[in-house]
């Protein structure tokens, strides 16, 4: 991962998606947080897309920007008196602390450890050229147990959200 | 800056986001506000995931050469299952309350 | 009888000097595709750069000219670069994007003509005619008069989500043109998972719609806004099954991959998964907002919807993107289900991306004829649709063809014979499906036909209209 192209579009996108999850606790209207929080999902996406990740990547703009940041306006329009200034807890201070400590403890260990990873030519040999397929072969054939309670998961949390927004007696 | 980008930036990346999310998480007053933390720290977590698929020389590339990336798979569909979920309940709870505001919603009985 | 077909003016028209002027012309055309057909046939054309079929092996050989020149780089350089492929992905990158840009540029100045001028004629009137030849100005007209309009800012609006939407929903109308293949080696972004590319693209244009309806501040917009994303988010579950269903069939969701699969097994995917094509054509005219689905912007109903508000060149982009999304989604129903740049080897003879604008033009013409004919649905009869109707029947179709396509991959004997039983049986699962469905849904046909008032008691269309209206 060596060439100028990857380490400019890294940084670009490093700065990108934190920048914007910064941006979604600082600003003052809740509306602008879940459009900043949508780019740093994007720029996950970009940062997905520099680790050959191409179906996780488009995977997540699909389901991350295209369905669960509509679900999150959803939710904002469906609260109309309730406050959507974005405001801090009691507990924001300490939370940012913890926070805090967690990012620097975990760049601690990003730097300082010294990780089993493939450099320069093994890296190379093992660009992935089809996710696709593999991923797929993957989920049905050595996990495919996990994907049918993945799946089942997924017809709970469908039909638990709708009975649970129900009003009695509509269809 | 280095010259190559490494496992390490990506983790740290990864660590920053995570941290990031946690401070949203705890420090907000609004319910969806916390929801959106919530996400962010999976967010860094499905990177961690990639990277360390990309990366990592600690497994033969045998049978399941992109375990990694299967995981993130599940990740993603519990992220959209819980989201769902967590909205539906704080939609209800705003019937009941009129509000979702955190600090409100304090009392065992209504 | 109309006046152009009347005997007597028919033969007047072949007066000598224009029926020599037709046989001269018609002769230089035929010379022309004799001498293009001795070059192809000589076989001087395949594979150089000068070969007009496929322009992107020009391009491809354009790439490996630039690495050669790049190859031996100064060292101060490769220690900078560190590739020695920068320059041919720079030049070849700015010759796509260029490519896209002016093609979707132009095809959206000319589709506001051709568009106006369709829907006229189906409505049995003339479109714009006035402000050039033909109407043909009309798109130059439209621009300068959106451009010089003052674009108002609603009070208590939004300022950060006003301004954004017509930009965001502009990039994915762009971005969906990447992975479409003009010809066997020119697509921009041949990725490995253009479909997925293609449906998640789709769904980002649902947050731009969003926020413009609630950015204005005005309850018409708003209403209109969630009534839109309420039947994007639904229709998007068909549109990606019946996509999923082509990919399982094919085995690939490389587009390029799909539009080879049609050409080496001489078969449009059309005929193989009839039901596929209808969801997927349903559900894309309902993430275009165009009729019968566009209850986004139903002028008689909610004003103008999500974009009330915006006046001047803000709904010069949403009224240009609508069009061009449609322009996209026929050129996608052309590569998936029409065989693409292919059409049984006349890919020899003509420019391959000439076929593929043949197809894209024919499909974009059924859109507008569905525009100009069908009435629109309701909000509840549009959810119900999706819903209860097109799911349920996309399901069954990709459970069909994944068996069907598991038994294609083990089949020993001859491919026609087992994708001819696949077209009869999906032929057949298809008018089953469409009519038992719905019948079982409780959407009988009525017994008897009602009365059909007819509108013009004489025939001839347009012509007989003007000798009706004028006055002599």
């Amino acid at each position: 991962m060596e060439s100028t192209g990857i380490i400019i579009g890294f940084w670009a996108l490093a700065g990108l998606t934190v920048g914007s999850a910064a941006l979604v606790f600082v600003v003052r209207n809740l509306l602008h947080a879940v459009l900043a929080l949508v780019l740093s999902f994007m720029g996950m996406a970009g940062l997905f897309l520099t680790l050959s990740a191409d179906f996780i990547a488009m995977a997540q703009v699909l389901i991350y920007a295209g369905a669960i940041s509509v679900l999150l306006v959803f939710a904002v329009m469906l609260t109309p008196l309730a406050s959507r200034d974005n405001g801090n807890s009691l507990f924001a201070l300490p939370g940012l602390a913890i926070g805090g400590a967690f990012a620097l403890l975990l760049m601690f260990l990003a730097v300082d450890v010294d990780w089993p990873e493939l450099r320069d030519a093994a890296l190379a040999d093992r660009a992935f050229a089809d996710t696709i397929e593999a991923v797929g072969r993957s989920l049905v054939d050595r996990y495919a147990f996990a994907f049918q309670v993945a799946s089942a998961l997924l017809l709970v949390a469908l039909i638990g959200a709708i009975a649970l927004v129900r009003e009695d007696g509509a269809p | 800056m280095s010259l190559s980008v490494t496992l390490a930036h990506y983790l740290a990346v990864s660590g920053v986001v995570f941290g990031i999310g946690i401070a949203v998480a705890l420090g907000k007053r609004n319910a969806i506000a916390v929801l959106m933390g919530v996400e962010l720290m999976l967010n860094a977590a499905n990177l961690a995931l990639l990277a360390f698929s990309r990366f990592g020389a600690a497994f033969e590339a045998g049978d399941a050469p992109l375990a990694g990336h299967a995981f993130v798979v599940f990740v993603l569909t519990v992220a959209a299952a819980e989201a769902a979920v967590a909205l539906a309940m704080a939609v209800l709870v705003y019937r009941h309350r009129e509000t979702i505001e955190l600090d409100r919603i304090n009392l065992m009985r209504w | 009888m109309s006046a152009a077909l009347d005997p007597i003016r028919l033969r007047a028209r072949l007066a000598p000097r224009t029926l020599a002027r037709g046989v001269i012309a018609f002769a230089a055309f035929v010379a022309l595709n004799v001498a293009i057909a001795a070059l192809v046939v000589s076989g001087a054309l395949d594979g150089e750069w000068y070969d007009f079929r496929d322009l992107g092996l020009g391009v491809q050989q354009l790439r490996e000219w630039l690495d050669e020149q790049t190859a031996d780089q100064p060292g101060w350089l490769t220690d900078i670069l560190r590739s020695t492929t920068w320059l041919s992905y720079l030049v070849t990158a700015l010759l796509g994007a260029t490519g896209i840009l002016s093609f979707v540029g132009g095809v959206l100045l000319v589709l506001i003509w051709v568009e106006r001028r369709l829907i006229g004629r189906i409505q049995v009137r003339r479109g714009p005619n006035r402000v050039g030849p033909f109407g043909l100005l009309q798109p130059v007209a439209d621009a300068i008069k959106l451009i010089q309009k003052e674009t108002l800012i609603p009070v208590g609006a939004d300022r950060v989500m006003f301004f954004l939407p017509p930009v965001l929903v502009f990039i994915p109308g762009l971005l969906v043109w990447a992975p479409v293949p003009w010809a066997p080696h020119m697509t921009y972004v041949d990725t490995n998972v253009g479909v997925l590319y293609l449906v998640a693209i789709g769904s980002l244009a649902t947050l731009a719609i969003f926020m413009a309806g609630w950015s204005s501040n005005n309850h018409y917009a708003l209403l209109g806004a969630m009534r839109t994303v309420a039947m994007m988010i639904s229709y998007e579950i068909p549109l990606a099954l019946s996509l999923l269903t082509v990919v399982v069939l094919t085995g690939s969701a490389q587009l390029s991959a799909i539009v080879e699969w049609q050409s080496v097994h001489n078969v449009w995917i059309v005929v193989l998964l009839p039901l596929t094509l209808f969801t997927f054509f349903f559900a894309s005219t309902a993430e275009l907002n165009r009729t019968p689905n566009d209850i986004a912007e139903a002028e008689s109903e909610i004003v103008a919807g999500f974009h009330t508000e915006y006046s001047g060149m803000k709904f010069g982009l949403f009224y240009a993107v609508e069009l061009g999304n449609a322009v996209a989604v026929s050129a996608l129903t052309a590569a998936l289900f029409l065989g693409g740049w292919s059409m049984f080897g006349l890919q020899e003879w003509v420019p391959a991306y000439l076929l593929f604008a043949t197809k894209v033009a024919a499909v974009y013409f059924v859109l507008v004829w569905l525009r100009g004919t069908l009435p629109r649905f309701r909000l509840d009869q549009l959810m119900a649709f999706a819903w209860k109707y097109l799911i349920p029947l996309a399901l069954l179709n990709l459970g069909v063809v994944a068996i069907e396509a598991a038994l294609f991959r083990r089949w020993e004997g001859e491919g026609v014979v087992v994708l001819g039983g696949f077209a009869l049986a999906n032929g057949l699962l298809t008018v089953v499906a469409v009519r038992g469905w719905a019948r079982f849904l409780g959407y009988a046909p009525e017994r008897e036909p009602l009365l059909r008032p007819t509108l013009t008691t004489g025939v001839g269309g347009l012509r007989a209209v003007d000798r009706m209206r004028t006055t002599r």
